[in-house]
This record gives C-alpha cells, sequence and structure tokens, in this order.
C-alpha cells in the first residue's frame, strides 16, 4: 500500500467510527426537541469539560497556533494560551453557572431567548441573530479551512497527478469534514456532539503527545544525521555527531536551534553556519511583538462570553457544580495542547529542516508538512486523525448552534411555538443547518481560504469579544436598558465592519489601530477600539434609556429587589 | 474570601503582562524559551487560582443545582 494510501485508509477508519458513535447515540434520542438540542440536561462534569475544551481547542489551537509560532515566535503561547486559560474560565464562572441556572428555570435554548426575556425586547433577537450567524460563518471557516490546508501539507507528494503538488486537494478535505460532521449532528444533536466531542477531545491530546515525542525525537535523529546539529564543548561550538539518547536529549538538541532561523541560514554555507551565523533571537522571545498589542491581545479570550455555541453547551449540564471541573481543568489541558504546538512551529524557524517555499509560504501548512517529514506513515495517518479531531471536535457544536438559533429565534419565535411539532422543529433544524454548510463550503473555496487563519480567526473572535459587555451587564447589572443592548451591539458591529474593511478584510496582517500619544505611537488590537467603544455605548444610552419592569427585574435578581 | 479570589484574578492579569521577559532569550532547562516557561506556570496558576474559587466562592448555591427545568414545556 502506498504512504498515501495508508494515510487515507487510517483517515477513513477513524471518520467511520465518528460516524458510528453519532448513529449510536441517535439510539438514545428521546425524540424531542429540547433532547436533541439540548441532551436534557444531562451531561455531566466530565463530558462537560471535554466538550466545552474540544469546542474551544479548533484548528486554529493546532494548526494556526503552530503557523504563527513558525511566523511569529514564541510568544504566541502568552498572547493567546496563557490569557485564555484565565479568561475562559472566568467567563464558565461569571457568566456559564448563572446563564445555566437561568436558562433551566425559565428554558432558553439560545442567547436571544435570554435576552428578550431579560430585556423585555423581543426585536433584540432579530437584532442578535444576524450577526451571530455572521460571526459563526468565519469562525466555521477556519475549521474547515484548517483541515484542508493541513491534509495537503501532510500528504504532499503522495499522490502524484491527483494534483500539482501532489497532495489530497484542499477541497476534497473540506467536503468530506463537512459531510461527515454533518451526518453526526444529523443523528446524534447534542448527546452525539457532546460524546463525540469528547472522544476527539482525548484523540487528539493524546495524538498531540505522541506528535510532539515524534517530531522532537525524529527531528533531533534528523538533524544529527545531516550534520546541522550542534553541542557546546570546551565552550566552543561545534558539530555533534552522537545520535540523540532520548527525548530529553533531542528536546536540547532541537530547542538549541530555534534562534538560527532558516531564513538566515539559508544564506551562508553549512561550514558556516555554526560559527558565524547568530540570527536574532526573536524565535525565542518576544523582541517582534508590540508590547500594546500584547496587552490589548487579552480581551480576544472574552470571546468565549458570547459564542452561542457554548453557550448552548452550558446549558447541557446536569447541575450547576458540573462546572467546577471545566472551571479549574480548562487553563491546564490549553497547556497540554498548545506547548507542543509552539514549540513545532519555532522548531521549524531553525536550521535543522528545509521548509520547501510553498510550505514556508502558508505557515498552516507547517504542521501537517512536519508530521509528515518526520513520523512513519501509519503514525502520520493517526497524527493527521488527530488534527482531524481538533478541528471537528469545534465544527460540530457550530453546526448545531447555528440550526437551534434559526428554529428557535426566527421560526418558532415568530411562527408561534404550537405551529410546529417537534419533528417539523429537528427537521427544519437540519435544512438550515445544510443550508449554513454549504454556503461555508463554498466559502472554503474563494480567496478567503487564502487568508491565514489566524488572523481570520482573530477578527471573528474579536467580534465576539465586543459583545461580552452585553452578556456581563445583563447578568450583573439591573442598569442595563433595551435601548442600551441596541446602542451596544449596533456599535460593536459597525466598529467591527469599519475596522475590518480598514484592514483589507484581514489581508493586512497584524494590522492594528494606532493612537499617537505625544512623539510616541501606541499599536493596540482592534478589539480594544470595538470592545470599549460597545461598552461606553451600553452603558451610556443604558444610564439615559427606561430600565426593564420591576417584574423582570424582580425575575432575574430577587434578592436586590 | 470572594475578594481573595478577585485579587488572585488580578494578580495573574498583571503577571500576564511580563514585560521583563520581553527581550530574554534564556533556555530554561536547556530546551524551554524563558517566555514560554513563564506563561506555562502562569497556565498552572490560573488553574490553581480557579480551583480556589471553585472551592470557596462558588457563584450559585448547591440547592440551586436543582432548579426547576422548564425547558421541557418550552424547549425554544
Amino acid at each position: 500500500m502506498s504512504p498515501g494510501m495508508i494515510k487515507v485508509t487510517i483517515i477513513g477508519v477513524y471518520l467511520g467510527l465518528l460516524l458510528a458513535l453519532g448513529l449510536f447515540s441517535s439510539r438514545l434520542f428521546k425524540g424531542t426537541s429540547k433532547d436533541y438540542l439540548l441532551a436534557s440536561h444531562s451531561i455531566g462534569p466530565f463530558l462537560l469539560l471535554m466538550s466545552l475544551f474540544g469546542t474551544t481547542m479548533t484548528g486554529f489551537a493546532l494548526v494556526g497556533s503552530t503557523g504563527e509560532a513558525f511566523a511569529e515566535g514564541v510568544g504566541v503561547y502568552g498572547m493567546l494560551a496563557s490569557s485564555s486559560g484565565i479568561i475562559h474560565s472566568l467567563c464558565f464562572f461569571v457568566l456559564g453557572v448563572k446563564l445555566w441556572s437561568w436558562g433551566k428555570k425559565y428554558g432558553y435554548t439560545t442567547q436571544a431567548g435570554f435576552f428578550r426575556d431579560r430585556l423585555d425586547s423581543d426585536k433584540i433577537g432579530l437584532v442578535l441573530f444576524p450577526i451571530l450567524v455572521g460571526l459563526v460563518v468565519p469562525y466555521l471557516l477556519v475549521g474547515v479551512i484548517s483541515a484542508g490546508k493541513a491534509i495537503e501539507g501532510a500528504t504532499r507528494g503522495d499522490f502524484p497527478g491527483l494534483t500539482e503538488s501532489g497532495a489530497i486537494p484542499p477541497w476534497l478535505t473540506e467536503l468530506v469534514i463537512c459531510v461527515v460532521v454533518l451526518v453526526y449532528v444529523f443523528f446524534g444533536g447534542m448527546r452525539g456532539t457532546a460524546w463525540a466531542n469528547t472522544f476527539q477531545t482525548i484523540v487528539f491530546m493524546v495524538l498531540g503527545v505522541v506528535a510532539f515525542y515524534l517530531i522532537a525525537t525524529g527531528l533531533a535523529a534528523k538533524s544529527v544525521a545531516d550534520g546541522r546539529a550542534h553541542q557546546t564543548t570546551d565552550g566552543q561550538r561545534v558539530v555533534r555527531t552522537e545520535p540523540p539518547t532520548g527525548l530529553w536529549d533531542s528536546l536540547h538538541i532541537v530547542s538549541q536551534e530555534i534562534p538560527k532561523a532558516r531564513r538566515v541560514r539559508d544564506q551562508v554555507t553549512p561550514e558556516d553556519q555554526i560559527e558565524s551565523v547568530e540570527a536574532p533571537p526573536q524565535f525565542r522571545t518576544r523582541e517582534r511583538m508590540d508590547p500594546w498589542m500584547f496587552f490589548t491581545y487579552m480581551l480576544i479570550p472574552f470571546s468565549v462570553g458570547m459564542f452561542p455555541h457554548l453557550f448552548q453547551h452550558w446549558l447541557t449540564a446536569k447541575s450547576g457544580s458540573a462546572f467546577k471541573l471545566p472551571v479549574v481543568a480548562h487553563p491546564v489541558f490549553i497547556l497540554i495542547v498548545w506547548i507542543p504546538c509552539v514549540l513545532i512551529g519555532v522548531w521549524a524557524t531553525s536550521g535543522l529542516i528545509n521548509i520547501p517555499p510553498p510550505i514556508a509560504g502558508d505557515p498552516n501548512k507547517v504542521l501537517g508538512f512536519m508530521v509528515k517529514s518526520l513520523s512513519g506513515d501509519v503514525l502520520g495517518g493517526f497524527l493527521l486523525a488527530g488534527i482531524l479531531a481538533a478541528i471537528m471536535s469545534s465544527l460540530d457544536s457550530q453546526f448545531l448552534c447555528i440550526g437551534t438559533m434559526f428554529t428557535t429565534d426566527v421560526v418558532v419565535h415568530y411562527g408561534g411555538k404550537d405551529r410546529f411539532s417537534d419533528k417539523q422543529i429537528i427537521t427544519i433544524s437540519r435544512l438550515f443547518i445544510i443550508a449554513i454548510v454549504a454556503v461555508t463550503y463554498f466559502l472554503s473555496l474563494t480567496d478567503i481560504a487564502q487568508t491565514r487563519v489566524f488572523q481570520l480567526g482573530i477578527w471573528c473572535f474579536s467580534g465576539f469579544s465586543s459583545l461580552f459587555p452585553l452578556v456581563l451587564l445583563a447578568v450583573y447589572w439591573r442598569g442595563l436598558s433595551k435601548w442600551g443592548a441596541y446602542a451596544g451591539v449596533l456599535t460593536a458591529a459597525g466598529v467591527w465592519y469599519a475596522l475590518f474593511a480598514a484592514s483589507e478584510f484581514g489581508a493586512i496582517e497584524n494590522w492594528s489601530v494606532d493612537f499617537t500619544i505625544g512623539e510616541r505611537t501606541i499599536h493596540t488590537m482592534p478589539v480594544a477600539t470595538i470592545f470599549f467603544a460597545s461598552l461606553v455605548a451600553t452603558v451610556v444610552v443604558s444610564l439615559v434609556t427606561p430600565k426593564p419592569s420591576a417584574e423582570t427585574l424582580a425575575k432575574f435578581f430577587p434578592e436586590t429587589t | 474570601m470572594k475578594k481573595v479570589v478577585w485579587g488572585l484574578v488580578l494578580l495573574l492579569v498583571v503577571l500576564h503582562q511580563d514585560i521583563w521577559n520581553w527581550d530574554n532569550d534564556r533556555l530554561v532547562f536547556g530546551f524551554l524559551p524563558v517566555t514560554l516557561a513563564y506563561h506555562a506556570g502562569l497556565s498552572i496558576a490560573a488553574s490553581v487560582v480557579w480551583l480556589i474559587a471553585a472551592t470557596t466562592a462558588w457563584p450559585i448555591q448547591d440547592d440551586d443545582d436543582s432548579v426547576n427545568d422548564a425547558t421541557s414545556e418550552v424547549a425554544r
């Protein structure tokens, strides 16, 4: 069997297992829309942890973090991963638990349902629905594009004749991924999604650690064999000839090469590399990052507070206590996934491995290429399945939440809740999911797919983050009015679009909003401007407009009424 | 205890802005860039802080776990 066929077979078996899991979970389906959309509030601490974590870790976390570390250095971990450990758990703690209790008590399934009730405003759903759907679609694109790029990078040369590069074309991978996720979401609903998320989260975490081990040891062995590794003997840097003795030794060999960027080393002959080339240490420090950009990046993880698919997952919890495990374990789980990916990305910048120009020019392909180059065909196939697992464990929740929002916030809300049977609601939900998946798939075939996954994700998350003040104020501030909410949402949408357009729709990498104070220019992430504009609009307009009725306030703030 | 928890969360946010590590290219344990090691430590510290929060300042009472389930009627 050819190397390419081995990988395709392993991935095919994995996808088959997922389908079987979805079909099996459908046997427990109770036939009600509540069970399809919320798994009848039956999800315990472990499943909740795995499904919340699997949902937040997407292609962005694996493919994007490796690619961004390749492009920008190790600072990417502090920028997004350690801050997410703090902020994601904060969102689960201050929002998730409260919203779960209200959701269960008052029967919410979507954010729009909650905001309608909390603000005494029927129309708020009409404003929120298109904005939330509009932001979920690029998030879906991040996952779909990541899958296509990762498989393309990992199968390069395996299928000569199929494409110019001999790789599986992205359009084919993206199509297969969409169809598989669609099928198990179709049959399994939220329960199937939670089970599949748990299964896939375990798969990608285990295989991620295995990939890290294989790439570290493989890269060290290869670099010694090629005469590219060095060691310090008697204060002198000399070429290392002894093969690595294990993981620890391998980590030392490959990490010492981090600051010697390949792009610099390529410009001199191999014999001159060790002594004469000391490239800038930008890949193991944050030299290339602006401190203000780093600081304002911390607002990005607040997006979790307004992800509609996470809202839906929160409502599946069996009890409020079920949130404790996710709140505590989430930061460490992020560490387990991100540290290996970031290290792999910066190892790829070193002179230990040749990254071909087509790969170096598209950082999303770096992880797939490293897997292909440094592991055998069988293990490579498993590792690719792990990458797809991370991607699909987010796509499924997003697919389901889109269908839920459409049926709940539009069809049932405006059509009347007695007009449709449970079976019809589920059918409508499924049809809308197909439509959105089709739109996402066709968008993935356009030029948008050429945007760096990381950049696209950041813009999408910035939009959600800017709606965080709204949900926080709705949960903790009696003074929030519906007019304040409208002002906040519309301000967020308007400023987001204006800045996104100014960045040429994500085409300009690391685009920033700059402020000049005296002679100094401060660069900030666009999210900071959008976030504070939205916050100010919400608070100021709320202060001067009528509050919700006393009855509504008593419903949500009984202790202070 | 709530004030202590919020103080610790604020401390995590402040510690996250480690400008003193900005240009430090030292490798910890011979393989981990210091900025990466520092932020990995911050992730572990975050878990510890949230463990304290979960055990001492949980936002709802245990009784609230058994709130009435209205979704059986609405589910929409």
